[in-house]
């Protein structure tokens, strides 16, 4: 187990690795005169050319590159470029407004398309064909229309949630929930959508094994053997498919803290590109690569509890 | 972000598709309304110039977010821009990038999937490397990093999201030409000296053709929605219409007018809509073409309408002397399949046998002849879509046929017990075997936790496990198939029942095994005194366990009675058949299961 554990984080530090190398040697080689973009059109080449050198931008790439990685290593992401603000502490101020979206969005996704799927599944006939078009409607909608209908409807018409800002849990729970339902919503429709489908394919697939018949004719009722045995087989793939969407909600939340106005790593990485600040982007890489390997991480550890097949692995 | 199809798509399947897909698809709902919309979106798109009353750039002060009129056919934006054109013209650049995104995508993954699969070796390990590595990032993220550095250009954009997309191509045709690669046609086209473009292009594109058309269905559905997404963020390129930064116009002034958001939220929507239903249905469509009827292997071909006489050998009294009440009557039973197309396919027909207690009543057949059907039928655990159409099965007074799912369950186990034919598959490989012991005792017989445990560890003793405590605490992956089986047959006496149906107990078993476990069957038959229906398609374990037999063929009983007396003097022809299988194969399906119990003992193992 411990092995495992360390096999994969090594495995995960190198990816990190990876991306934010490549990620760097792109962002430099395609940056153009930065510190002129800082200073703006009137400043003068002797000052462009200072900024630059402050910045250590007239230094050779390589040479830039492993200056980034030994702080960054330390935990030391340098400062943005424009605001002189430490990249760790803008991204740490945010990194917990995104995650609670999130994994908010996650989670639901999770109990509802277990609940649904499940259902589905075993009931089969109408409800499983309505549920698999919905599921497939849901999937090709994109997350930031659903977001678009759940503002015009609760927010402006019906005004039974803010349509913008955020509260944070800590300092105000109603307020958060006045803030964040919607954005939560609109990120976990799609998830629920995409995990309800393999679910309910996988509790079909489980439910037809010959284990399940075994079970049964030793008196155990349907039902057990569905939320016991067929449930934790049907549990691997089906945590597969949340891995994948965690990913996409990642990615749905930086347009959905546009349309709710929230200030999260969306929002960051927004400004930052487009301004082209790129120790914030880089330090918006390097935090959602960790946070993407931590979460598949986590993932890997319960599909091992839920199959011990895979433990040996 | 990457919604990527399963790489399990059948592509052996999919390659049966003979007639068009295009032609089957036009003949199902959903396929034919998806195809028309994307139809004159695509026309709506080319001849936007043509189409559109105004130029969409130009603004008008006067238009300024102006109501639908005679002037304006879906009004106006904030600028003062006809919404109508702009709504045509945003159709061509949404589509033509969303075809950008398409075509990039499929031509890395396509090319990656066919060379790393049909070469392997170190290009395997590397392209499943770099997918997972593209795999591992939010595709929005990259998009806004490239954005810093190369500026906001659609197109460009469109392309690395077609590079961060192509795994979803790579997967796909890397799996569909990995399953190909070893096909024996291929070995053939290969040792007749064509080189391996040709290969690739005349047998490997054929077989990836239709998973790739499906695949590509969906990117463009994923390429349309982040397109729009990015230009709805205000991150595109602004100089030209699309729906997104009409989205995002419209937006803006959601409060003054909020019809502005509507019309690009329904092309965006209806577009991802359609492109992906249509990509679902094409897949709906090559499965059920290619498996008309898979899961129905075990399902007879229809039973002859004619009813042909059971033979029926006489009673030899001793037999009906010595033998208990009568357990298991079973009447004139017949079970169906509903089909999908509503009518019912008879799998077992008039099927009456008898089972007292102390009784095992052996049911033989070939394959498919509807043994394990009428065995399943007295559990009543029939697979989806099975019923029994008529006749009863009465059980201590009980007609099983007719009876609550409640009842049911309450029979199972404590009453009725079954030991299942493959021992790996008949445990749930995520539970301890220990585990799957002990839980139906403490439901069926309200034992505690302890109390159950000891219980099956005395069991699993007593069905020979020689180390109960660490077999208790193993996974079914651990353990051998023959103690698998005995594992299940110690479940299947775990709660006492009276009647034990064994559907082939050794037909998976290695030969010297199945000596021991039909000693052990035996042996806890007497013991516990159970009437016994023994599904089994060898007349070795007939002789060697049964009182009496039922030949079954084709879903009814031709011939029943008692041993003796169906081996002194077969009647019917197809009895008989079996038995000449048996002397001149040594077996009736072949070679796996050719010895009777008792010749097996004396065959020294290996």
């Amino acid at each position: 187990m411990l092995r495992f554990i360390l096999r994969r984080l090594f495995s995960g530090v190198v990816l990190v690795f990876v991306i934010s190398t490549i990620a760097y040697l792109l962002l430099y080689l395609g940056g153009g005169d930065i510190a002129r973009s800082i200073l703006g059109e009137s400043a003068t080449a002797a000052t462009v050319a200072q900024k630059a050198h402050s910045l250590g931008l007239d230094r050779p790439v390589l040479e830039q590159y492993f200056g980034w990685l030994g702080h960054a290593v330390t935990g030391n992401l340098g400062s943005s470029w424009f605001t002189g603000q430490a990249v760790s502490a803008a991204v740490s101020a945010r990194v917990g407004v995104t995650l609670s979206l999130v994994l908010g969005a996650t989670l639901i996704s999770a109990v509802v398309s277990i609940i649904i799927g499940v259902w589905a599944a075993a009931r089969r006939g109408w409800i499983d064909r309505s549920v698999q078009l919905l599921s497939v409607v849901g999937v090709a909608v994109p997350g930031f229309l659903i977001a678009l209908g759940l503002v015009t409807v609760f927010a402006i018409n019906l005004k039974w949630f803010k349509p913008t800002g955020f509260v944070q849990f800590a300092s105000s729970p109603s307020g958060w929930i006045a803030t964040a339902t919607l954005p939560i919503l609109a990120l976990a429709i799609g998830g629920i959508a995409g995990v309800t489908a393999q679910v309910r394919g996988s509790v079909i697939d489980a439910l037809r094994q010959d284990y399940v018949r075994t079970l049964r004719s030793r008196g155990l009722p349907r039902n057990r053997v569905v939320f016991k045995h067929v449930l934790r087989n049907a549990g691997g793939p089906a945590l597969a498919v949340l891995a994948v969407q965690f990913v996409g909600l990642l990615g749905g939340a930086v347009i959905v803290e546009q349309i709710f106005a929230i200030p999260g790593l969306g929002q960051v990485a927004v400004t930052a590109t487009s301004q082209g600040d790129i120790p914030l982007v880089m330090g918006l890489v390097v935090v959602t690569a960790i946070i993407v390997v931590v979460v598949n991480l986590l993932i890997d550890l319960l599909q091992g509890w839920l199959n011990p097949k895979v433990r040996l692995a | 972000m990457t919604e990527a199809l399963s790489p399990g798509a059948p592509a052996a399947a999919l390659r049966t598709a003979r007639i068009p897909l295009f032609h089957r698809l036009l003949k199902t709902p959903v396929g034919l309304a998806a195809l028309s919309f994307l139809a004159l979106l695509v026309l709506a798109a080319i001849l936007a110039p043509v189409l559109s009353p105004a130029d969409p750039n130009l603004a008008s002060l006067q238009d300024v977010s102006a109501r639908p009129g005679p002037a304006h056919v879906l009004g106006a934006d904030s600028a003062g821009r006809d919404v109508f054109s702009r709504l045509l013209f945003s159709s061509r650049f949404s589509l033509a990038g969303a075809l950008v995104t398409l075509l990039v995508a499929a031509a890395i993954g396509v090319t990656g999937g066919l060379i790393a699969g049909y070469y392997g070796k170190w290009f395997d390990a590397i392209s499943s490397w770099l997918t997972n590595l593209l795999m591992a990032l939010p595709g929005i993220i990259v998009l806004l990093a490239a954005r810093a550095v190369l500026g906001p250009s659609m197109w460009l954009s469109m392309a690395i999201f077609g590079v961060l997309l192509s795994p979803a191509f790579f997967r796909l045709v890397y799996a569909a030409v990995t399953a190909v690669r070893n096909e024996l046609y291929v070995d053939a086209a290969r040792v007749s000296g064509l080189s391996d473009s040709r290969i690739i292009g005349r047998h490997i594109l054929t077989v990836v053709r239709a998973p790739v058309i499906i695949q590509a269905s969906m990117v463009a559905g994923i390429a349309v929605a982040i397109q729009a997404g990015l230009e709805f963020l205000g991150l595109g390129d602004m100089t030209i219409p699309t729906w997104g930064s009409m989205l995002n116009d419209g937006f803006a002034n959601i409060y003054k007018a909020p019809l502005l958001t509507l019309w690009p939220s329904l092309a965006i929507g209806l577009t991802c809509v359609a492109l992906t239903l249509l990509a679902n249905t094409m897949r709906d469509v090559l499965e059920r073409s290619s498996s008309p009827k898979r899961r129905r292997t075990k399902a007879a071909a229809p039973a002859p309408v004619k009813r042909e006489a059971v033979v029926r050998h006489a009673e030899s009294e001793r037999t009906s002397a010595t033998l208990g009440e009568e357990l298991l009557v079973m009447k004139e039973l017949s079970v169906g399949y509903t089909q999908p197309d509503g009518s019912v396919k008879s799998v077992v027909n008039d099927v009456s046998l008898t089972v007292r207690r102390g009784e095992v009543h052996g049911l033989i057949g070939e394959s498919g002849s509807g043994k394990t059907q009428t065995a399943w039928s007295i559990l009543r655990l029939l697979p989806e879509g099975g019923r029994v159409t008529s006749g009863s099965i009465l059980f201590e007074g009980k007609d099983l046929a007719h009876a609550s799912e409640p009842d049911m369950t309450r029979i199972r186990g404590r009453k009725i017990a079954y030991i299942p034919q493959e021992p790996m598959s008949n445990l749930d490989a995520s539970f301890t075997i220990g585990s799957q012991l002990v839980e139906p005792m403490r439901v069926c017989l309200g034992l505690s936790k302890r109390e159950a445990k000891d219980r099956a560890l005395a069991l699993l003793g007593r069905v020979g496990i020689p180390n109960p405590q660490r077999t208790f605490a193993a996974y079914p992956h651990e353990v051998s198939g023959g103690m698998a089986q005995r594992v299940l047959i110690a479940g299947a006496v775990s709660c006492n029942p009276d009647l034990l149906i064994a559907d082939e107990p050794t037909t998976a078993l290695d030969v010297t095994v199945q000596a021991e476990v039909l000693d052990l069957l035996r042996t806890l038959q007497s013991e516990m005194n159970m009437g016994v229906v023994l599904v089994t398609h060898n007349f070795g374990v007939v002789a060697d366990l049964c009182d009496r037999v039922s030949v079954m063929r084709d879903g009814r009983i031709v011939e029943t009675g008692p041993v003796k007396s169906i081996f002194a003097h077969p009647e019917h022809p197809y009895t008989r058949t079996l038995f000449d299988a048996i002397l001149e194969d040594g077996d009736a399906r072949g070679a796996l299961n050719p010895v009777p119990a008792a010749v097996a003992k004396e065959t020294p193992s290996e």
